[in-house]
């Protein structure tokens, strides 16, 4: 697999800013809530805390699956499932808890989640993990698609169309809080996820973790030194699955609903996404991807039809000219950064960043105009590109587009190769080479 | 029988169908290793490349154009992206065309809207062809049948009595040896995808609007396409083709039989009632359970024979 190439670097040497760059994100997490305050009305910005919270509940998911395609190599096309049918199991219990056949606290309702999580993965994942690489991705596909077509298919625990609804207050609350605000729900989210990464951060550093990592680069050396590579790869299923089952659960009481949208095609996939745009060969780079692809997708949408275009665009982007990531890009730089000699790349970098922008713009512009021309038909409204309202039909904006991509793209693309050159050369003098 | 005959005739038209996208796919998971997500997509840009050529120019213009700007794409797809892509590894690869297939929804999402598309059937075929007990088959249906099967002997020929078809043939069993032939593999690499990307483009402009033109599709039929190939197994046609069959008869037969596992037990004497375990399983008819049979078949094949029916080597 891609393991070889995108390795770790340095995973065992802890730097003084590794452990101040994850506790100065966790400050932002705790502080962001009250920094974007509506101080008008003297309440939080729900949008802000919406984000944040899904920010959340995405980047255990991603984590949870970079348990699989980082650690151990497996490519999963249905991870969404254990995310989704852990969050029905929550939904279920919420309402039998608010009914009164159960007792559980609040606080506890994602390790449901959790639980409910490794034992459908355990289940699911004994005969799929007897298989790896494309069969092990064709099985896991193939699992999505039943579960999805299941879910449409029994009413009594998936609700049909509709769906399961749930009310998160429910007065079992350790804490004495309501969980009715937003932000309740937030904190509780982020204490999860802190627990959930600490939590996959020393599974990693397990002899489990690291026999995951020597299965990925080499199974049959693994199998010819004694280990059971199929045991392996089920022990990471499972505990992959019971991380997904907590952002499950945080899915289910956030939302105060579970349609089958939670175990699609879509949410598979934007794992997918989320953990190869941030990064699968470092382990901070899913969170990366869950913050990029979370903003992508709200801030985005909210001003463009076509977010998912650019999503798609950026992924195979980044699958073909940085299999690494954001985060192997940014890791890459260490040492040059350590020993520095980064002022003497800075130049050639803004030689590629100038026009690789103007690229950019022209092709964002050219998407916009199309998205505009096409939905013209559907969505009666001035397209409204860069602050203006512009005429989609002028020939010009095209033309100036078109040239901005074709320009910028091909100076961008020669001074690629020249910062390729200038990078080796001092790489070569660094342990980045 | 009347019921028997229409659907066999039913289920042989969808597997022919099924069969023109899995043969494509097929040769091109076994000779390059790559389970090309976007196989579908193509099969979708054709329906919808044909609904546009033949409301300008004519259907028979598309039945043409269409699957060869589908092979060009293809083409394209295979040396500017697959290429770049393949030097990361086989997952970058599968990556790359899973992204491909996800913007390629999106494009037509935005081009053609959410809905389906007119793309009818061309008026010049649209009669009926004979009756069976009162079933009327169309002509459109004969025409499928006849263009299915022209693809099928055509492939047949190329692959065994050309030199191209040799190499190919070689290819999926042996790439390597192929290579150290002397052969240009890259060649062979973009011909099969190009050759595979035409004939899901020709089953997108005969299946479009037979079935339906819509940005669903491709992600409807994918599956199911990905379910004949692994059924069938790697590296042999002959298998790819009795899978599509099974699969076609299946879905047919599956949305025809209207009974479910609780009326066969009361068959066997035992009544299921609503407090029954499983009584909501036990009590789904068969034709709600048709499109979870493919996956099912998949799923069980792969784990006990993952080789596919007629597989030469491990998926």
């Amino acid at each position: 697999m891609s393991g070889a190439t995108i390795r770790r670097r340095g995973g065992a040497r802890r730097t003084w800013w590794g452990s101040w760059a994850w506790f100065s994100a966790l400050g932002l997490a705790v502080l962001l809530p009250w920094i974007i305050f509506d101080w008008r009305h003297g309440r939080h910005d729900g949008f802000a805390v919406a984000l944040l919270t899904q920010t959340a509940i995405m980047s255990v998911f991603a984590l949870s699956y970079n348990m699989l395609s980082g650690q151990s190599g497996l490519l999963s096309f249905g991870h969404a499932v254990f995310l989704g049918l852990p969050a029905y199991v929550t939904i279920h219990v919420m309402n039998a808890i608010a009914a009164g056949h159960l007792w559980i606290p609040e606080e506890l309702l994602p390790l449901v989640g959790g639980i409910s999580g490794l034992l459908f993965a355990a289940l699911f994942g004994y005969p799929t993990t007897r298989q790896r690489a494309t069969a092990f991705a064709m099985i896991t596909f193939g699992i999505g698609e039943l579960v999805t077509a299941a879910a449409t298919m029994f009413q009594g625990f998936f609700g049909g169309e509709g769906g399961v609804t749930a009310d998160r207050a429910l007065n079992t609350s350790l804490l004495g809080l309501s969980y009715e605000p937003a932000i309740e729900v937030y904190y509780l989210a982020l204490a999860w996820t802190v627990i959930a990464v600490v939590l996959m951060r020393l599974l990693a550093r397990t002899p489990l973790g690291r026999m995951a990592e020597a299965c990925r680069d080499n199974h049959e050396r693994v199998r010819f030194l004694g280990y059971d590579p199929h045991g392996i790869r089920f022990c990471q299923f499972a505990l992959s699955g019971f991380f997904a089952g907590i952002a499950g659960a945080l899915y289910a009481m956030t939302y105060e609903i579970v349609t089958y949208d939670a175990v699609g095609a879509t949410l598979s996939g934007n794992a997918l996404f989320m953990t190869f745009i941030g990064g699968v060969g470092v382990f901070w780079g899913p969170i990366v991807g869950a913050v990029l692809v979370v903003i992508m997708q709200s801030w985005v949408g909210l001003v463009s039809n076509a977010w998912q275009i650019y999503v798609g665009v950026l992924f195979i982007a980044m699958v073909m000219y940085a299999p690494g990531g954001l985060a192997g890009l940014i890791v890459l730089h260490g040492p040059v950064w350590q020993e520095g000699r980064i002022q003497a790349l800075l130049l050639s970098y803004a030689r590629v960043a100038l026009p690789g922008l103007l690229a950019v713009l022209g092709f964002v512009a050219l998407v916009e105009l199309g998205s505009s021309v096409m939905l013209g038909e559907h969505e009666k409204g001035a397209v409204r590109l860069f602050g203006g309202a512009l005429d989609p039909a002028s020939p010009w904006l095209w033309g100036g587009g078109a040239a901005l991509l074709l320009i910028g793209g091909s100076i961008a693309r020669r001074q690629g190769r020249a910062l390729a050159a200038r990078w080796a050369l001092i790489a070569e003098g660094t342990s980045a080479g | 029988m009347e019921l028997l005959l229409v659907s066999v005739l039913n289920g042989l038209l969808y597997g022919m169908l099924l069969f023109m996208l899995a043969s494509g796919l097929t040769l091109i998971f076994s000779i390059m290793g790559v389970l090309n997500f976007a196989h579908a997509s193509l099969y979708m840009l054709g329906a919808y490349f044909a609904y546009e050529i033949s409301r300008r120019v004519g259907f028979w213009v598309a039945l043409v154009i269409a699957p060869l700007l589908c092979g060009l794409l293809g083409a394209l797809i295979e040396t500017y992206g697959l290429r770049k892509a393949h030097r990361h590894g086989h997952v970058a690869e599968l990556l790359f065309t899973f992204g491909l297939a996800f913007i390629v929804e999106k494009l037509v999402l935005m081009v053609w809207g959410p809905t389906a598309v007119p793309y009818r059937v061309p008026p010049e075929l649209d009669f009926t062809l004979f009756s069976v007990y009162g079933t009327h088959v169309s002509a459109y249906r004969g025409f499928i049948l006849l263009i299915s099967a022209a693809m099928f002997a055509a492939i047949w020929l190329l692959l065994t009595r050309t030199r191209m078809g040799f190499v190919i043939q070689a290819s999926l069993s042996h790439p390597d040896m192929v290579a150290s032939l002397g052969h240009n593999v890259p060649r062979v690499f973009t011909t099969v995808f190009a050759g595979g990307a035409a004939l899901a483009g020709l089953a997108g402009v005969i299946g479009g609007n037979y079935l339906v033109t819509e940005p669903a599709m491709a992600f409807s039929m994918g599956p199911i396409v990905f379910v004949v190939v692994v059924f069938g197994g790697l590296g042999s046609l002959a298998g790819c083709f009795i899978a599509s069959l099974i699969m076609g008869f299946v879905q047919t037969f599956a949305v025809v039989l209207d009974i479910s596992p609780a009326d066969l037990l009361a068959r066997l004497g035992v009544a299921v009632t609503p407090a029954t375990p499983l009584a909501e399983v036990l009590r789904v008819p068969l034709p709600r359970i048709g499109p979870f049979l493919p996956f099912l078949l998949m799923v069980f094949m792969l784990l006990v024979r993952p080789r596919g029916l007629l597989g030469t080597r491990d998926t």
